[in-house]
């Protein structure tokens, strides 16, 4: 017997098995590399970006809204951090105690809360804005899902109303709404920045990845006002239209030598820190935006055209009995007729018929000349927001009856602002200086609109004005010498003059021998009984000169004796109005 | 001769992985720092802002004259009582 062959059995198999086989495992390969280029390189953007979401944020960086400082760097608004309630509705888990307790602490009702967490599709609610930090960190304490703090600015002005009327305010959103506010908000806004960078699991910031837009703070912005002076002016503005209990007032202090506008008060006024519903009549800043006719404080600008054509001198004579005059259909009349008074005393007295006959001395043009040089009829370009330019028709179609009148400040309307922009040529020996609101870094470039005589004299008749003898001796300021030029005007109403509503007002500056400050003073529709210029708006000027002066550090030009009032036997002398 | 080359170069692969592991916890740690003196800075400028409204808040001249007129009965020298002294010439 044959050893038993091992029982080898051959196992013959297929070949295309193997090759089968082999096809599959190259086929999965392929596959796998198909898929692998399909992830690195196809689709490769859309995964990064998933990965990176996982850990990389995107954060927004706020920027502050740059303070508003006045001349002397005291700040005027400043925003600071308050945090506001919100939730987001759609993953909020509160119990009904924790709404009423919310509730009590936002200082609503449980409905109100209610109603505004209704909405389950948002993401995003407010529930009370602008809290006290205090007030916001107890609301966190109830620690309710769904409802965070968000990081607000408020802007909050220290100087309260006395600045309100220059400053204005911002909305909610710390957008300027009125006046510097707006017209400067791209500046003080600042723009808002973000970066991104890399968060841990706990949401811990462990790496900055790119700044993608780097965030602007809002520049401060210096104005040209000096807090002293305005509160000073608002102060005597108050008692003034208290006194004569007057709708409204204004006062502008300028620089007389540089533009600047150094005070700019108005009455009635309001609080920019209570928000809420803003009364148009309150916030507007009529020192700027209003209108009125100046009446007799334009005398002085018809006199230095006469003047400045050569027309007359200032101690030519000019015959002003029996005190009317009539011009066409219509009569001009001087309440207080004088008789024959020199150019000089036309102003001192405030004389309608002296100034009169000067215009019509005139050819129109020269006389819209002056009044177009020193600014009438075009804004002032003060930097402030809507700030209107008057009304100055042109010479042409001007009628001898308008052209007389004009003379006296009649016809014609200008704002407060322009009206003491306009006196600057009398200070400045006959150059208009350019009025701003921001602090001035170059010497401004005055224009010249008169010569300097003719400035010189003008002056010299403005300081007779508020001397005994004149309109305005309660314009006077112990210590230093003044000169200024009151005016009444009655008011427009409807088609004519208002009966018994009228406008007083004195613009003046001080001191003479070397003017630092232009005041113009405005008193709207004083009802107690007195009205003229003189006794209304000329003691205004003269408690803020003295102060401002004596603020200033300005040296007395004038000795320090009581200033002289007209004796109370003597009859003051009544402007015409 | 090759294998003592390789053994150098492996302990500088692992001196330069630790040392890349340190500093870059190194870095973290500083960022952190950086971050929250940032967050300091940032709120102490906030607290700047309102200890200057508070300031301003104190000192408004209304009060400031309140004060001074009705506590300390203080006045403006009158005129008759205010003596000027002659500045030298510049």
């Amino acid at each position: 017997m044959s050893a038993t062959a091992p029982a080898r059995v051959a196992l013959r198999l297929p070949a295309w098995r193997a090759r089968l086989l082999l096809l599959v495992l190259l086929a999965w390969f392929a596959a796998l590399a198909g898929r692998a280029f399909y992830l690195q390189r196809l689709h490769d953007d859309f995964l990064q970006q998933k990965g990176e979401s996982r850990y990389s944020r995107v954060i927004e960086l706020s920027a502050t809204r740059g303070m508003i400082v006045d001349r002397n760097k005291e700040p005027l608004a400043i925003s600071t951090p308050v945090e506001s309630v919100a939730a987001s509705p759609a993953d909020i888990q509160i119990t009904p105690e924790q709404t009423a307790r919310l509730a009590q602490l936002l200082a609503t009702s449980a409905g109100e809360v209610q109603r505004k967490l209704a909405d389950t599709r948002r993401e995003f609610v407010y529930l009370k804005r602008q809290l006290p930090p205090e007030q916001a960190a107890s609301v966190v304490q109830l620690g309710i899902k769904g409802v965070f703090l968000q990081r607000e600015y408020r802007r909050y002005y220290p100087a309260g109303d006395v600045m309100a009327h220059v400053i204005g305010f911002t909305d909610i959103n710390d957008r300027g709404q009125e006046a510097l506010e707006l017209a400067f908000d791209d500046t003080l806004a600042g723009r808002p920045g973000s970066r991104r960078v890399i968060k841990d699991r706990l949401g811990h910031i462990i790496e900055d990845v790119e700044s993608i837009q780097r965030p602007e703070n809002g520049a401060t912005l210096a104005l040209a006002l000096d807090t002293r002076l305005q509160y000073l002016s608002s102060r005597e503005l108050r008692k003034a239209v208290a006194e004569h209990r007057a709708s409204a007032g204004g006062i502008v202090v300028l620089d007389a030598t540089s533009g600047e506008i150094l005070a700019m008060a108005n009455l009635p006024s309001y609080n920019p820190n209570n928000r809420g519903h803003f009364d148009p009549r309150r916030t507007r800043n009529r020192t700027a935006t209003d209108l009125f006719e100046p009446g007799s404080t334009l005398k002085p600008f018809t006199a230095a055209a006469a003047l400045e054509a050569g027309a007359v001198r200032p101690e030519s004579m000019i015959q002003t009995a029996p005190g009317q005059m009539t011009i066409g259909k219509r009569t001009i009349h001087d309440a207080h007729p004088q008789g024959m008074l020199t150019v000089a005393e036309v102003i001192q007295k405030s004389s309608n018929v002296g100034a009169a006959k000067l215009a019509l001395a005139l050819p129109a043009e020269t006389l819209w000349k002056l009044f177009s040089g020193v600014g009438f009829g075009a804004p002032p370009e003060s930097g402030f927001p809507g700030e209107v330019s008057g009304r100055l028709r042109a010479h042409k179609s001007w009628r001898p009856i308008e052209q007389a009148t004009m003379s006296y400040g009649h016809g014609i309307s200008v704002s407060l602002l322009q009206l003491a922009r306009a006196y600057t040529i009398f200070a400045t020996d006959g150059t208009l200086q350019p009025v701003t609101l921001i602090k001035r870094t170059a010497p401004p470039q005055p224009t010249r609109v008169v010569s300097a005589e003719t400035a010189r004299a003008v002056r010299a008749m403005l300081e007779l004005a508020v001397q005994p003898g004149g309109t305005a001796p309660r314009a006077q300021v112990a210590g230093y010498r003044v000169a200024g030029k009151t005016g009444t005007a009655r008011k427009i109403e409807g088609k004519g003059y208002a009966a018994n509503k009228y406008v007083s007002a004195f613009v003046g500056f001080a001191p003479v021998s070397a003017p630092r400050l232009v005041i113009a003073v405005m008193i709207d529709e004083p009802t107690a009984g007195q009205y003229y210029g003189g006794a209304v708006a000329a003691p205004v000027f003269s408690r803020v000169a003295a102060e401002a002066l004596r603020l200033l550090g300005v040296a007395p030009d004038a000795p320090i004796t009581q200033v002289q009032l007209p004796s109370p036997a003597v009859p003051e002398i009544r402007e015409e109005v | 001769m090759m294998a003592r080359v390789n053994l150098l170069l492996l302990a500088t692969l692992i001196g330069c992985a630790l040392a890349l592991v340190t500093s870059q916890h190194q870095a973290r740690r500083l960022f952190v720092e950086l971050q929250r003196e940032q967050e300091r800075a940032k709120q102490l400028e906030v607290e700047w802002g309102q200890l200057q409204l508070e300031q301003r808040t104190w000192a408004m001249h209304g009060r400031v004259e309140k004060i001074a007129t009705e506590q300390l009965h203080m006045r403006v020298a009158p005129a008759s009582r205010v003596e000027v002294v002659p500045g030298a010439k510049p």
